[in-house]
């Protein structure tokens, strides 16, 4: 009995011995060299791999940042300016800042706001949704509330809002990879700045008909009025299409356009305030009057010519622009 | 192979095609056809005539449209199509009746066929024809097959296997005459060939009709063949399948096989164009529904353009009793979300449907019985293809032959368990295809590159 245990013991030990041996051989023989850098970066990167930075995963990203000349092309939304500047360190590349981004749902087409005009019985799926028809509400570019987006998160940042069928964003958990974007088949998520303190301002809809028609379909359309461009005094809001939007790059966050828009369409989040309309409407009437003023008295030496006044009429209403120059040049 | 008996339900098959009267205003969809939306011609205020052309086809697998009544261009605007989704549309204000004078329209049957066969492709693609049987590919381009292609047959599509829908038997009961001699004008196109029109044996009335028709006018090799009664025995490559005993491959087209499928509204239609010069302005259209009285059952000869709504406003308006209205077959059909959108070339039907009828039941586990596999027609398995799908798996999609789906909707039929396959083996398909078709330009970018 003793002599097959130590039999046994023994032969086990030998073959592990001799298979180790070989195991050690081969790996030194058969390595890969690989740059060390590599796992260097990888070991700094989040380890989400979920694809938001455009690449496989968090190796396929260091693999491709330590053979890239530089890391223009390259950027890690999940760990942000943080992650990009020990990658950089680590390469000796410098990166420029950048700021951080969070999805931004826009449409505000909740059960009230957007009223059901049929129901909708097949695949709880957007994709399968939109491929069959325009949805179950008049608006044929808002939200479809099948939650793809909120199914293609790994970070459990989107969930569906049962209240109102809306995805909400959890600013907290968002991460800015992206996925929603590419699972949404109406294209109304968007990586937006997370501005100051998360303070920014948006159009919550992307319905691209006419006033009338969206107005109809959704109580909370961007009916394409303009009147939000008109104010806007950095110039950071275009219409196209029958929809506005607000260049994050170039919103001062004045607030302005929130207090005008009349179906309330644009939204400012994360402010400490609540907005006062009536005080920021009251200040753009100011500012107006003052400009008529100032242009009146800049055109007052040409009222000889006929057109004179009327231009001096006309103009308050609708070019603030040049008025604010004048007002600079007065 | 495969397939499904769904009851036939073709409730309004005794009813005789009634002309339905014109509205204020018809709406032309821009998108009545496969293939690139068609362009406007004419702008805001031009007055039109009714058969006059309002927009030229926008590409090579494209049609011409033709005004559907006499009046005033009032806009050139985007509208929503019956999906909801905007779509250029020409509205014009109803004045009058007045025919473009070019068109004959006296009801005496011409069957002497013109010789030219350049000239008849010309009138029926200058007509505007496109396939009524459902996928609206513009005619001209079916019947002229590449260089090195030969037509051996031409078999004329009288199945109608969706249930419900009877306006193809109505035609066939009606007008065989003209549906034969339109038959023949697109053999003699084809150059020659045979031509074999398959009806399903649950229409003897239309097998008798067309036989009838087809002896006492007595073109060459024309044939009416009896079909069994199955859903999709009116897919294209079911019926090349029932018709030839030929299996048109993965991938291939009709004609790889020497065949070509045309509905028998189309060639209604193609009669029309070349013997009489009238564009396709109009089709038949069944209105029915799973619990309708039979009075309220129409088969309405309709002007293209009308308005769905009006036409069911004057059917007597919507049953309180639909939940579900469709515009095509209950298999393949689309919903209607939008009653107000304007007939197209292709609208066969107003269905209206129950909710006990129409309501899908929870879906619950597949238990691998087959039955999807069993009922595709075209040799999938569904079961597969969701599955790949949900994994998102492209490249064993395509292997498993998802673009090959024909999305008759058999597997979603079939399924005890209720599984939503066809809805997502659309989709399936739909990527599949991006793959394939991006696959293909790379190549021939490759290759254009090579050249130079």
């Amino acid at each position: 009995m003793t002599q097959t245990i130590i039999w046994t013991v023994a032969i086990l030990s030998v073959l592990g011995l001799l298979l180790a041996l070989i195991l050690f051989w081969v790996a030194r023989k058969f390595k890969v060299e690989e740059d060390p850098r590599i796992d260097e970066v990888e070991k700094v990167m989040p380890g989400a791999n979920c694809g938001g930075c455009g690449f496989a995963g968090c190796r396929a990203f260091a693999d491709a940042a330590v053979k890239a000349p530089n890391l223009d092309n390259q950027y890690c939304p999940v760990g942000g300016d943080e992650v990009m500047q020990k990658v950089a360190s680590i390469l000796g590349f410098t990166v420029a800042a950048k700021a951080p981004q969070v999805a931004v749902v826009r449409c505000n087409g909740s059960c009230a706001n957007r009223p059901r005009v049929n129901e909708y019985d097949g695949v709880r799926s957007c994709r399968v949704k939109a491929a069959l028809y325009s949805g179950d509400t008049g608006c044929s570019y808002g939200c479809l509330g099948c939650g793809d987006c909120a199914a293609a998160c790994q970070f459990g940042a989107l969930s569906m809002d049962p209240q109102t069928g809306l995805p909400v964003v959890d600013e907290q958990k968002c991460t800015a990879c992206g996925a929603c974007v590419k699972a949404c088949p109406k294209h109304i998520i968007e990586l937006r700045n997370k501005g100051p303190r998360g303070m920014r301002e948006f159009v919550s809809c992307v319905n691209k008909d006419k006033g009338p028609v969206a107005r109809k379909a959704c109580a909370a359309a961007c009916i394409g009025c303009a009147l939000c461009q008109k104010t806007c005094q950095h110039g950071a809001i275009t219409v196209t299409d029958n929809v506005a939007y607000i260049d994050f790059t170039k919103c001062k966050l004045c607030r302005e356009c929130e207090a005008v828009c009349p179906t309330g369409a644009i939204h400012g989040v994360n402010f400490p305030k609540e907005l006062d309309k009536e005080a920021v409407k009251k200040r753009i009437a100011d500012r107006k009057a003052k400009a008529a003023e100032a242009a009146k008295a800049a055109e007052a030496p040409g009222l000889a010519r006929n057109d004179a006044p009327k231009q001096a009429a006309a103009a308050p209403a609708a070019e603030p622009e040049t008025k604010k120059k004048e007002v600079a040049n007065g | 192979m495969g397939g499904v008996h769904p009851h036939d339900s073709k409730f309004a098959r005794e009813r005789a095609i009634e002309e339905l009267p014109l509205p204020q205003t018809v709406y032309v969809s821009m998108a009545q056809h496969l293939g690139a939306p068609a362009k406007p011609v004419v702008a805001v205020g031009d007055s039109v005539k009714v058969g006059q052309v309002i927009a030229e086809p926008g590409g090579f697998i494209s049609a011409f449209v033709h005004s559907p009544a006499s009046g005033t261009v009032k806009g050139i605007a985007p509208r929503k199509d019956l999906a909801g989704n905007p779509v250029m549309h020409i509205e014009i204000a109803v004045e009058g009746d007045e025919w473009d004078p070019a068109i004959d329209r006296t009801p005496d049957l011409v069957t002497a066929i013109p010789e030219d066969k350049a000239a008849i492709l010309d009138r029926i693609k200058a007509c505007g024809v496109v396939g009524l049987g459902g996928a609206t590919f513009p005619a001209h381009v079916k019947l002229n097959p590449a260089p090195g292609k030969v037509a051996e047959c031409l078999i004329l599509n009288g199945a109608e296997c969706e249930p419900f829908l009877t306006s193809d038997y109505r035609i066939m009961i009606e007008r065989p005459k003209e549906i034969v001699v339109g038959a023949a004008i697109m053999q003699k196109v084809l150059g020659g060939c045979k031509c074999v029109i398959g009806i399903e044996e649950n229409k003897p009335e239309a097998i008798a009709a067309m036989s009838a028709a087809v002896s006492e006018l007595g073109y060459a090799g024309m044939t009416v063949q009896p079909l069994k009664k199955r859903y999709p025995q009116g897919g294209e490559k079911q019926l090349i399948d029932a018709v030839m005993r030929r299996q048109v491959k993965s991938g291939g087209l009709p004609i790889d096989v020497g065949a070509v499928v045309q509905n028998v509204g189309t060639s209604l239609a193609v009669y029309e164009a070349v013997q009489k010069n009238k564009p396709l302005i109009t089709n038949v259209l069944t209105i029915t529904g799973n619990e309708m009285p039979a009075d309220r059952q129409h088969n309405y000869l309709f002007r293209i353009g009308v308005p769905l709504s009006y036409i069911a406003e004057y059917a007597g308006g919507v049953p309180d009793n639909a939940a579900k209205l469709v515009s095509g077959g209950p298999m393949m059909g689309k919903a209607i979300a939008n009653l107000d959108a304007a007939t197209v070339k292709g609208s066969s039907s107003i269905l209206y449907l129950t909710d006990a009828f129409t309501r899908r039941k929870a879906e619950s586990s597949c238990i691998r019985c087959g039955k999807c596999a069993d009922a595709c027609p075209m040799g999938l398995e569904p079961f597969l293809l969701n599955r790949l799908y949900k994994a998102a798996d492209l490249d064993a999609l395509e292997q498993n032959a998802a673009q090959d789906c024909i999305e008759c909707g058999c597997c979603l039929y079939s399924c005890p368990a209720y599984i939503p396959l066809l809805d997502n083996i659309r989709q399936a398909k739909g990527q599949v295809m991006g793959v394939i078709r991006a696959r293909a330009a790379a190549a021939k970018a490759a290759a254009e590159a090579a050249k130079k």
